[in-house]
């Protein structure tokens, strides 16, 4: 290795930390912010004289933090298994089955892809209050589940399409296996990459939904982990310390479910932007 | 004559059954049902209602309203909050894309080399991605509020004057730019570290060999066939960044007045605090025609390149 390469990783080294160090900064600001005691008004880069744990239990309290990590794993935990399930099934008779009706429901549902969903938002409302279905799970659960349908069918019908072996299919036909014994026995299994890729973007997304939760679910028994939170802001702007503990201990979850799962997010990433 | 038609029918139906099963595969259509009806109900139906409630003046609850033609679109051009927010609008979707797609591509290119615990460096870049847009709005307001914020903190230690950034409308549509791409740079630099790595080492020897300088392989050579990644990146970039509203209701509330509002939020406030639902679904009509075109056109012009590529 000649001098100047030596310099140059050196250089590169020394550039990647500091990066790393600059998009640290908010979360450290976040946690030492979190730890501090209750009188420590000390700057929000120091930190803290004393660690205390008591921000989080009280945030916890003063939220009901517990009801809304409830209502946001159901909701997610139901959109996520539906969205896996029925998109799956949506996808395979539109990626194998090249006939005219299907070429215009695959164009269909790419094209709502671009509808934003908050245009819809007025006479949603509308829908939603007209069904009874205001402060239900079952219309977050809905909403979430259209609103990540597309992208869904997009990605499994891409993936069914080029590594799917179509003989495989023809060889339980011919055993005589019905058209669902087929996708479920056979194919949906080899589906588990882009699964993987599927579940974990979506449950990420739909933890996080904001939008929709606001306009829904305005019960509070019905809240969410954001509307908790957003609500929580709204009311306790000068205290800080409790608003970073909330924060922390709402998006602690994902984040370890993506400290573990890190190849699945970026694969899925990858291949959704190399195909599309 | 009815039940004549259907009989003719049964009996073409009965005779070409057994040829089409063989030519032609059958459409499945029961599969995709389930989702349709899903997604025609939560998606579609209401965004052509929402056509449909751009002309009237319904104000968001009562059961009756009069069908107004033109009016509210008339109201829209002639309201100067339209331009404000269409312009902040712009100003969220194109500032995050350009400097989404130049940072994510720098970080992209670094991350490429050889580098010690660079895997860190990815994790922690994207790490934000993951996290609900609103928290990240609270977590940079702790950063930029005036009491107690950290930047006020770096500036008193200055001596310098203390500021109240995200009250100013000059500087806190920029600060939403600045934290929409903070939170989602990474992803913009994953696409590009894939689009990297599947381009061949062959092409690089190849014009070392012929003496190219470390900038002509990169016009030449890496912008070329990054095209694809540019394209998807842009796309997802601007609709992400005209749709934005979590952030800006965490950090400013669309404030002060209307300064930072963007469609999103400006839709809100008119459906939910000002009682003005026929109103509220013609800006939702006008900000869809906005995506619309914008994408549209980033995704021909961005295609087209690949293709000369």
């Amino acid at each position: 290795m000649t001098y100047t390469d030596k310099k140059k990783k050196r250089l590169f080294a020394g550039l990647a930390i500091f990066i790393t160090l600059v998009h640290i900064i908010p979360f450290y600001i976040l946690i030492t912010t979190s730890l501090k005691a209750k009188g420590d008004f000390s700057s929000k880069w120091a930190f803290p004289e004393q660690i205390s744990f008591e921000n989080f239990s009280e945030a916890w309290e003063l939220t009901n933090l517990g009801n809304s990590f409830i209502n946001s794993a159901i909701i997610t935990l139901f959109s996520a298994v539906l969205l896996i399930v029925l998109g799956s099934m949506a996808a395979y008779p539109l990626a194998r089955r090249q006939t005219k009706l299907n070429k215009f429901f695959y164009f269909l549902f790419i094209a709502i892809m671009i509808i934003p969903p908050l245009t819809a938002l007025v006479p949603l409302y509308n829908l939603v209050v007209d069904f009874g279905m205001m402060n239900t799970y079952e219309v977050a659960i809905f909403n979430n589940v259209a609103a990540f349908m597309p992208l869904t069918i997009f990605l499994y019908a891409g993936f069914i399409r080029s590594t799917i072996p179509k003989e495989l299919e023809e060889a339980a036909k011919i055993d005589g296996a019905s058209t669902l014994g087929i996708f479920f026995r056979i194919v949906f299994p080899l589906l588990k990459p882009i699964t993987a890729s599927i579940l974990i973007i979506s449950c990420v997304y739909i933890w996080n939904d904001y939008q929709f939760a606001i306009f829904f679910l305005q019960d509070s028994a019905m809240h969410t982990l954001t509307v908790s939170l957003a609500n929580f802001f709204g009311s306790n702007q000068n205290k800080l310390n409790l608003v970073a503990a909330a924060a922390l201990m709402s998006m602690l979850p994902m984040t370890i479910l993506f400290l573990f799962l890190q190849k699945y997010f970026i694969k899925g990433l990858a291949a959704g932007s190399v195909k599309g | 004559m009815m039940s004549e038609l259907v009989a003719r029918r049964k009996v073409a139906v009965a005779k070409k059954a057994p040829k089409r099963k063989e030519k032609k595969p059958s459409s499945l259509w029961w599969m995709y049902t389930p989702s349709l009806v899903i997604v025609f109900l939560f998606i579609l139906y209401p965004f052509l209602n929402g056509i449909q409630l751009s002309f009237t003046n319904w104000n968001g609850f009562s059961q009756s309203y009069d069908w107004v033609g033109f009016d509210q679109y008339k109201r829209m051009f002639t309201d100067p909050t339209t331009w404000l927010v269409v312009k902040n609008t712009l100003l969220y979707g194109m500032g995050s894309t350009i400097l989404q797609n130049i940072i994510g591509l720098l970080y992209a290119l670094l991350l490429n080399q050889s580098i010690r615990m660079k895997a860190i460096t990815r994790t922690v870049i994207y790490l934000p991605v993951i996290i609900s847009p609103l928290i990240m709005g609270y977590i940079w307001y702790f950063f930029f509020a005036y009491q107690g914020g950290a930047l006020n903190d770096v500036l008193l230690f200055l001596g310098l004057e203390k500021i109240n950034a995200l009250a100013n409308p000059e500087w806190n549509t920029w600060i939403i730019v600045f934290v929409n791409t903070y939170q989602y740079v990474g992803v913009a630099m994953i696409i590009y570290l894939a689009g990297l790595q599947s381009i061949s080492k062959d092409y690089y020897e190849a014009a070392q060999i012929d003496g190219a300088s470390a900038l002509q392989q990169f016009k030449n050579i890496t912008l070329p066939l990054l095209m694809p990644s540019i394209t998807i990146n842009m796309v997802l970039n601007i609709i992400g960044g005209l749709k934005l509203f979590d952030v800006i209701i965490a950090l400013t509330g669309g404030g002060p007045g209307n300064a930072s509002q963007s469609m999103s939020t400006f839709m809100y406030d008119l459906y939910f605090k000002r009682q003005d639902a026929g109103y509220a679904a013609t800006q939702g009509v006008f900000m869809a025609v906005i995506i619309l075109i914008l994408s549209l056109a980033a995704l021909v012009y961005f295609r087209r390149k690949e293709v000369e590529a």
